[in-house]
């Protein structure tokens, strides 16, 4: 059974290239699979059946039943597991019998140049296999997974007419009403599964009535009430019937075997499965009737109003499906024969009338009976095909729909008859009785519509059928005759299902001899005798033929009374309704305003907590101190911190919020210190430089003052939310603290750190040894926000395409432009130009390339005094951090500082000539280093980030006690230089450019001026009244 | 365990005027009240370190207990770095929004609001097709003149009127329909056909 699968799916996965070679002609080949399946399937018999008699001891579910299992996920009870029963194998004759004809059919339904018929053929094929596996599984999840193969299987191929509305929207329907019902069932399934503790369907079987009866016996009648759910929508049964008919807007050929013949009825067939086990369950009866009998009856009743073949045979299968699901769903041993030769029977017929209409349609252009005149005298095989479809589908004598329905009407007439139902069964049995004469005369309708002779229409061109066309359904209908004449086959296929019903023999009863099975549930015979059926069967006759007869009245009737619900109208009301509620909770949620989001997930994350701890009502806990004894200057730094805070939030100028912010990071750092980490309070005092620069080099464009722009009422809540997530941040910390009871891991650093370490600064062995994979994941964050910056900035490419200073012109940089000449700031700067032309030494190395109002001749000598002598200290941090104070990171913000002071001396092109890698480069070497440090004692057979002490002499120096962990630091040191001068590079040279490029488009005179020469040409001209030669200045010209 | 009240009480005035900030338009506003955020979340494992101490440098004759705790010095170091870089990227955004849209403000997201106004027509689901009753429309011919015999039939779709050719080649829901212009554009297209 595996192999069939495989088959199927490995086929249909190779599909579409072969339809790419041979066009249509590939349905053959598909075709084949099936087909070949199918005779091996005739092979099981014996297997399946037993050897001649069936002498097995046991119960006869054991009898030799063929199973395969292969586990899937032995953690979940999941399983691979086929058994090929008696049901399974009548299932399957059906699915691979019509799915071979159908592929056959579809090879002469489709033109070659029709797009997508790759994937249609290798849809309708998985689907051949999916169904197989749906009817041979024997594990329910198992189950369930084919099931919902099929689903979306269908929707791909109802979908086939891809560029049709009529086809996407139908589809989509049919999707979301079986997938709704198969979620239905698998929670059923799950609940039954979880009841029985098994989730195979053989073992649930064998147990099913101590679960009806047992302590779950609720349980398992919710679950079952949820399979059949899934059943009903799967199976089209009112009030899920509408999506049957709006599923004709797939081709013919699929509606002929997933609509007809194939999936939907594996709703029946999921009511045939369950049926033997819990047929006593509170609901099944009532639900499988009533829902059955109502499909039954407004099934055909639409039929008759419609004027499409195609409609009229997809509410015919309406009706049927629920006619079907009654019989099968009775659980009586007569019933479930009659039953099974129904389903078989349906498949037969309807598949060849659903072929005959696709024939119609592809040759005539037409599917509507008001158009279509005269085509059984186009041509007369076709009608006598359709002929014998519609008559089996009527119960006329002699054909496999007769001998069925007269089996069901025995069953139907036992069912009235046998105490307990009351009144129903009489009711059920007159509701058949009225649906069969509705299935009669939908018959003759559609056989009228299709080929008759209409007058006053005009006939209808037709093209003339090739045999080969013709061939599919003209052996579906031969094998109806043959199912009429001689049913005993069937009858012998079908015992063994119907043995399972005979009440009290399931488990003792090894024997199924046919005389006792046969005592309970009767034969399948073309001649029972006069019996009662019989004349039921002679008035429905009557019956269909006068509503047939008069057909006219019955239209009339029909069109006068309103349709008084319209579960189509009702599904598409109820999706408009969702879509209605969708777009109204996202307009609510989703206002597209950061605040309010901000506002609702802050508000959530003071509210619980702080309900948390007024609902835990707990004492604040002991241990509680305002002032640290060891530290009381705390109170001070605390004081100027809030103070710095409050400022930054009322200020109004954007540099001195900015400012007021460093105020409170300088005073954490003080804080720091008074608590007694002085690797934090050094650090933190270079960041807050840093980023102090960091924000007057990025905000320097933007303006001066800072409005608060979310006034008012917003202001309140803001305040609310900050000061109530402020307390809620207090106690929560204080509870948290007050709930330690445990040694802090900590209290075994110091050991740790020098014994293992190597170091005296515990905290910096922490981040380089203890904690290394912790630092190595930090500088990998830093890399990224640096090139980030640096992405944000440069949009093109990241900063290396600086010329060198030597080929800048003068004084060419940060010039200012359209100052008033005649105002003061106008005669300041011609002062200062005038002066730029002494020749200066260059204390710096790009100095000169800066405008002369831009230069200070102080902070050039500063940073030529300062700058090696801070390089030097960032190198002392960094190698005397494992011992003292430094480390990595304060080592490379020392040297990041350097390299501020020497860009905001000497302008960019200084900063290029300080550093002459570039910071990308910086970054990947920095990382790389910390990498290898960690790789590196790998190779040398220790662990990742192990470090050693290496004790060596040096002269000068003395003897040194090396740690290997230093090398990882000094990975840090320059990762971090290389962030500090992205920033430099990012916030600062570049956004330099973008001012400079700025205001010589802005100028009117400026405006053609390049940078460089011309620039230098015009501002020379200009300052030709202040004395200044021009030639002075373009000395510098390289 | 101790809990230093001084350092909380600090820490609570450092979030709640952070939060105050974040709940701002002013982008910079939000910036500087991520930085007291992270200042206060700094000072909250600062505050887990118990009682000030000594300098966690290791000498054989101190008690560990004695030492201001290493653990959480280490984390805010960490801690202090990566804001550094968060702020430098937050700073790259401001000056690039700044640079492109001239604004320091948080817009509002208009396509939430557009989303919110949404009608619930929606031409996939809700325009009225016309019946087919067959695959195969004449002329059988040519099967790419596929809808020609319908293209004179127009549909009331959401208060307008279009070709059902049009209706059914409505791909978009949301966006195609939504405004007046669209509509006479369809018309005229399909008028001028």
């Amino acid at each position: 059974m595996i192999t069939v699968l495989a088959v199927h799916f490995a086929v249909a996965a190779v599909a579409p290239f072969v339809f790419r070679k041979f066009g249509r002609n590939s349905f053959y080949a598909l075709a084949a699979v099936p087909a070949g399946s199918f005779v091996w399937l005739l092979f099981q018999h014996a297997a399946v059946y037993g050897a001649g008699a069936p002498v097995a001891i046991g119960s006869p579910a054991e009898t030799g039943a063929p199973v395969e299992t292969v586990p899937w996920i032995p953690g979940l009870g999941l399983e691979f597991a086929f058994r090929m029963d008696a049901l399974a194998w009548v299932m399957s004759l059906l699915v691979l019998g019509v799915g071979a004809l159908v592929l056959v059919y579809c090879a002469r339904y489709f033109k070659d140049k029709d797009s997508y018929l790759g994937g249609f053929g290798a849809q309708l094929l998985a689907f051949a296999g999916a169904m197989f596996g749906l009817v041979t599984a024997d594990d329910l999840l198992m189950m369930f997974i084919f099931w919902e193969l099929t689903t979306v299987l269908s929707y791909l191929l109802i979908g086939y007419a891809r560029t049709r509305l009529a086809a996407r929207r139908s589809a989509l329907q049919a999707l979301m009403v079986t997938t709704a019902g198969g979620l239905a069932m698998l929670v059923g399934l799950i609940m039954l599964g979880a009841s029985a503790g098994t989730y195979r369907i053989s073992a649930i079987l064998e147990q099913a009535p101590g679960l009806v009866s047992g302590p779950a016996a609720g349980a398992v009648a919710a679950a079952v009430v949820l399979i059949l759910v899934g059943a009903v929508t799967k199976s089209a049964l009112v009030p899920f019937h509408f999506w049957l008919p709006g599923a004709m807007a797939a081709p013919t050929p699929v509606s002929a075997y997933l609509h007809a013949a194939a999936m939907v009825k594996a709703g029946v067939y999921i009511v045939a499965r369950l049926a033997p086990g819990f047929t006593d369950t509170a609901y099944w009866l009532p639900m499988v009737l009533g829902l059955g009998l109502a499909t039954m009856l407004v099934g055909g009743y639409r039929a008759l109003r419609q004027t499409d073949i195609k409609l009229i045979l997809a509410y015919g299968t309406v009706s049927q499906l629920g006619f079907i699901t009654m019989v099968v769903g009775l659980g009586k041993p007569d019933a479930a024969l009659a039953g099974l030769a129904m389903l078989l029977a349906h498949g037969l017929f309807k598949a060849t009338l659903f072929l005959v209409v696709g024939i119609i349609d592809h040759q005539s252009g037409t599917r509507d009976i008001r158009k279509l005149s005269g085509v059984f005298r186009s041509s007369r095989a076709l009608g006598i095909v359709a002929g014998i479809g519609a008559a089996s589908m009527a119960g006329i004598p002699l054909l496999g729909g007769f001998v069925a329905k007269e089996s069901v009407l025995e069953a139907f007439l036992h069912f009235a008859s046998a105490p307990g139902y009351g009144p129903w069964g009489a009711v059920i049995l007159a509701g058949v009785v009225l649906g069969s004469v509705l299935t009669f005369a939908y018959s003759a309708r559609f056989m009228w519509g299709a080929f008759a002779v209409k007058p006053g229409v005009e006939r209808t061109p037709f093209k003339a059928i090739r045999p080969s066309f013709l061939a599919a359904p003209a052996a579906l209908s031969v094998l109806t005759i043959v199912y009429g004449l001689w049913p005993a086959p069937v009858d012998a296929w079908i015992q063994p299902y119907a043995a399972l019903f005979i009440e009290g023999t399931q488990l003792t009863e090894g024997t199924s001899d046919a005389g006792s099975t046969a005592g309970a549930a009767g034969h399948l015979a073309l001649w029972h005798g006069l019996t009662p059926a019989l004349g039921l069967t002679a008035i429905t006759f009557a019956a269909g033929a006068a509503m047939f007869y008069g057909r006219r009245l019955v239209d009339r009737i029909q069109s006068a009374i309103p349709p008084w619900f319209d579960a189509d109208r009702g599904y598409q009301l109820t999706i408009g309704a969702l879509d209605d509620v969708a777009v109204w909770i996202t307009g609510r949620t989703q206002r597209g305003s950061l605040y309010f989001y901000l506002a609702v997930i802050l508000s959530v994350a003071f509210v619980l907590p702080m309900a948390a701890l007024i609902a835990a009502n707990k004492p604040l806990p002991e241990g509680l101190y305002f002032v640290d004894p060891n530290s009381p200057l705390q109170l001070v730094a605390g004081a100027g911190i809030v103070i710095g805070a409050l400022a930054a939030v009322r200020a109004n100028k954007r540099f001195l919020a900015v400012l007021m912010v460093s105020v409170t990071g300088y005073g954490i750092a003080l804080m720091f210190a008074l608590q007694g980490a002085p690797d934090l309070a050094l650090t933190q005092m270079l960041v807050e430089t840093i980023i102090l620069v960091a924000f007057v080099l990025a905000m320097r464009s933007l303006p001066a003052e800072l409005r608060d722009r979310t006034g008012g009422k917003y202001r309140v809540v803001r305040v609310i939310i900050g000061l109530a997530f402020g307390a809620t941040m207090v106690f929560a910390a204080i509870h948290a603290m007050g709930a330690r009871i445990a040694t802090p891991v900590s209290l075994e650093f110091p050991q740790l750190a020098y014994e293992g370490g190597g170091g005296l600064n515990i905290v910096n062995v922490t981040l380089v040894d203890i904690r290394a994979w912790d630092t190595f994941g930090e500088i990998s964050v830093l890399a990224l926000a640096a090139t980030g910056v640096a992405s944000l900035i440069f949009v093109r490419g990241r900063g290396d395409r600086l010329r060198t200073a030597s080929a800048v012109a003068e004084g060419t940089v940060g010039r200012r432009h359209g100052v008033d000449k005649s105002s003061r700031d106008g005669a300041a700067l011609a002062l200062t130009r005038k002066f730029a032309a002494a020749a200066r030494d260059p204390w710096l190395v790009a100095g000169r390339t800066l405008a002369p109002e831009r230069r200070s001749i102080i902070f050039e000598v500063v940073t030529r005094l300062v700058f090696h002598s801070m390089i030097i200290f960032s190198l002392y941090l960094l190698l005397a951090g494992h011992n003292l104070p430094g480390g990595g990171f304060a080592g490379g913000l020392m040297a990041g500082l350097a390299l501020t002071l020497r860009y905001l001396a000497g302008g960019r092109f200084e900063l290029h000539e300080a550093t002459p890698i570039s910071a990308g480069t910086l970054l990947g070497i920095g990382l790389a280093t910390a990498a290898l440090s960690g790789a590196a004692p790998v190779l040398l057979g220790g662990q990742v980030f192990q470090s050693a002490i290496i004790e060596f002499w040096l002269p000068v120096f003395g003897d040194i006690k090396f740690v290997t962990s230093t090398i990882f630091d000094t990975g840090v040191y320059i990762v971090v230089v290389g962030l500090v001068l992205d920033v430099l590079r990012s916030l600062g040279a570049e956004i330099d450019e973008h001012f400079e490029e700025r205001p010589l488009q802005l100028d009117g005179q400026d405006g053609a001026a390049q940078e460089g020469a011309a620039g230098i040409q015009d501002e020379a001209s200009e300052e030709v009244p202040g004395g200044v030669p021009a030639e002075s200045t373009r000395g510098g010209t390289a | 365990m101790t809990v230093n009240l001084t350092l909380l009480t600090v820490m609570g005035a450092l979030y709640a005027c952070g939060i105050y900030l974040i709940l701002e338009r002013s982008l910079t506003r939000v910036l500087l009240g991520l930085m007291l955020l992270a200042n206060a979340t700094n000072l909250l494992i600062l505050a887990t370190g118990g009682y000030a101490g000594l300098a966690p440098f290791f000498s054989k004759d101190t008690d560990p207990g004695s030492y201001n705790d290493p653990l959480p010095q280490a984390l805010i170091l960490t801690s202090i770095v990566i804001s550094f870089a968060v702020t430098a990227f937050m700073l790259g955004i401001i000056y690039r929004t700044w640079l492109l849209a001239r604004q320091d403000d948080i817009q509002d997201d208009i396509e939430d609001r557009r989303v919110a106004e949404t009608p619930s027509f929606d031409a996939e689901d809700d325009a009225v097709i016309p019946v087919e009753t067959s695959e195969f429309p004449l002329p059988m011919l040519g099967s790419d003149g596929s809808a020609a015999a319908e293209s004179t039939a127009t549909v009331e779709a959401g208060g307008r009127t279009l070709l059902a050719e049009h209706a059914a080649l409505e791909e978009k829901p949301g966006s195609a329909n939504f405004t007046t212009d669209t509509d006479t554009d369809t018309d005229t297209e399909g008028g001028a056909k």
